[in-house]
């Protein structure tokens, strides 16, 4: 270290010592319980809705500051409107549709991302073949095969599916074989030393171990249908039944109801947050957390 | 002389070879070897010898391009629970399950325990590794030693026909380490299963095995079978165990010079 040619340094000798710890106690507790405002701070439900309140309140005071309820309705008007909506039934049942729909939608995709990762999974053939697809049809927004699904399936709830089932599978399927692909060769190996194959190596092995990566799938799955479940009422308007909010959000448009856009978009909004802070959390507390595979 | 009843493994002429993209690799190069009942039996080698790759194909994993392997006289073709293998990453454990859940899981895929007998079994195995505290913790809770604990009460609790062991400590830390070799020395004189160990440190061989093959790098082929029973229970400054070190050490590293001339390997 000291520089070239300098005397060697020699090692300082120190006498050798052996004793008994200081005494540690005027540490007090050595854990300590956290105050109730560091656990508050350390709740996530709590910084979000705290986030949540804050744009709630900006809003409003835009709302009141530009005082133009035709181009931006405050927020006690729109969930005013909502209220009204929902106790007299339009909105609930526009809600209601749309869900009915969007589940039907999302489940098939769902299913059929699982048939054809499985695939994938098992034989090369199967892999090329998927990433052959999603290649081609991720790319592709789902509301610009709304066209051809109207010519195939007609004005009605099949078409809505098809186009759900698009914008849902890719991004799942993606999602869940780049999480199979990940899955440690250790890991792979251990589910085959015990005589694993075919479907029960996917669903004991792969599944759960690359559940991080598959939730992700679903939830972005999620988003896309929402997106485009409403976009595609937004363009073809009333199905065979009834509407659903995309259809709630045009007629209000058409009658310059702005309070009410709004008061569709925030139930948008609200369903996809209910499901991404409720269920998607729940799920992910009960799983990857508790596994300690995701923080 | 042992006899053939008593022979558990056996590798005939074994030869292996796998591609990585750029080459063909020759790992082994025919290899043979008998583990008997009861065998602590070790490979050893310098790393690139193949040690790993043989295991494989002792697993079910790969088959050799020539030569055969045989379980109990029957040629292995893929991979049973007939011989559990242990490995060295911490990812061979689910996370998903409990240490209890992770020893379960091969008793319930392969349906050879079921219900409570499989239970009994896996709480028993976990308390003979020490582990009946930790049953019910997942493994991202568990430290090193700990997990490969759980690995090994996993392979362990299926009584295989031969627990097979690629390098099962090499990533835990020094202490950790001699206290696994230890239990598991401890564990084999309780129930004196069949073990297949695979390893690059020759301390180790010595502690761990009753038999050690010495393999050659490049291709590993097989330079000598040795005897280390007779060093169980010294201590390792005995005598005994420096004498058997250096004829090891002689053995593994005297093509050194040699192997490393030719360079080009990945």
């Amino acid at each position: 270290m000291s520089g070239e040619g300098a005397v060697k340094s020699q090692l300082i000798l120190r006498p050798e010592f052996d004793r008994v710890p200081v005494d540690a106690s005027s540490v007090g507790e050595v854990v300590r319980p956290l105050s109730w405002l560091q656990r508050l701070m350390d709740n996530a439900l709590f910084r979000r809705g705290a986030i949540l309140a804050a744009l709630a309140l900006i809003w409003q005071l835009y709302a009141l500051w530009l005082h133009n309820s035709l181009l931006f309705p405050t927020l006690t008007d729109t969930i005013g409107v909502m209220v009204h909506d929902f106790a007299d039934g339009t909105l609930l049942q526009r809600t209601e549709a749309s869900l009915e729909v969007l589940l039907m939608g999302y489940a098939a995709g769902v299913a059929l991302a699982a048939v054809l990762t499985t695939l994938a999974v098992s034989t090369r053939l199967g892999d090329d073949i998927l990433s052959t697809l999603t290649a081609i049809f991720n790319p592709l927004p789902a509301i610009a095969l709304l066209p051809l699904a109207l010519i195939w399936f007609g004005l009605g709830t099949p078409s809505l599916i098809f186009v759900l089932v698009h914008g849902v599978l890719w991004a799942i399927a993606l999602n869940t074989s780049s999480g199979f692909r990940s899955v440690p060769e250790t890991l792979r190996m251990s589910g085959r030393n015990y005589g694993l194959s075919g479907v029960r190596y996917v669903v004991t092995i792969l599944m759960p171990a690359a559940f991080p990566s598959i939730l992700t799938g679903l939830k972005i799955g999620w988003a896309f249908a929402w997106r485009t479940l409403i976009a595609a009422e937004l363009v073809f308007g009333v199905s065979s039944r009834s509407g659903g909010l995309g259809w709630y959000i045009f007629e209000a448009r058409e009658e310059l109801n702005t309070s009410s856009v709004f008061a569709g978009l925030l139930t948008v909004i609200i369903i996809g947050l209910l499901v991404e802070s409720v269920l998607f959390r729940a799920i992910e507390a009960r799983t990857v957390e508790k596994w300690g595979m995701q923080r | 002389m042992a006899q053939a009843d008593q022979l558990v493994l056996e590798a005939r002429g074994v030869t292996l070879q796998y591609k990585t993209p750029q080459h063909l690799v020759t790992a082994t190069y025919r290899v043979d070897l008998e583990v008997f009942e009861g065998d602590r039996f070790v490979i050893l080698g310098p790393s690139g010898c193949g040690k790993s790759t043989l295991l494989k194909a002792i697993g079910g994993f790969m088959a050799p391009i020539e030569g055969d392997i045989f379980l109990r006289g029957r040629k292995v073709v893929k991979p049973g629970p007939d011989r559990m293998m242990v490995f060295q990453e911490f990812e061979q454990l689910m996370p998903w399950k409990t240490a209890l859940g992770n020893v379960l899981f091969p008793m319930h895929a392969t349906g050879r325990f079921k219900g409570k007998e499989a239970r009994e079994r896996a709480l028993s195995v976990l308390s003979k590794v020490g582990l009946s505290k930790f049953a019910n913790s997942y493994p991202h809770m568990l430290s090193g030693g700990m997990k490969m604990r759980v690995a090994i009460a996993r392979a362990m609790a299926m009584e295989p026909d031969i627990l097979l062991m690629d390098e099962p400590f090499a990533a835990l830390d020094a202490l950790t380490r001699r206290r696994m070799q230890e239990d598991l020395l401890e564990l084999w004189d309780q129930l004196r299963f069949t073990v297949l160990f695979v390893t690059h440190s020759i301390e180790e061989a010595i502690l761990v095995g009753s038999r050690i093959l010495v393999l050659s790098p490049h291709p590993g082929r097989v330079r000598a079978e040795l005897n280390s029973s007779y060093v169980h229970g010294q201590p390792v400054d005995d005598a005994s165990f420096g004498l058997l070190s250096k004829r090891i050490h002689k053995l593994v590293f005297e093509g050194e010079t040699e192997a490393a001339k030719p360079g080009v390997h990945a």
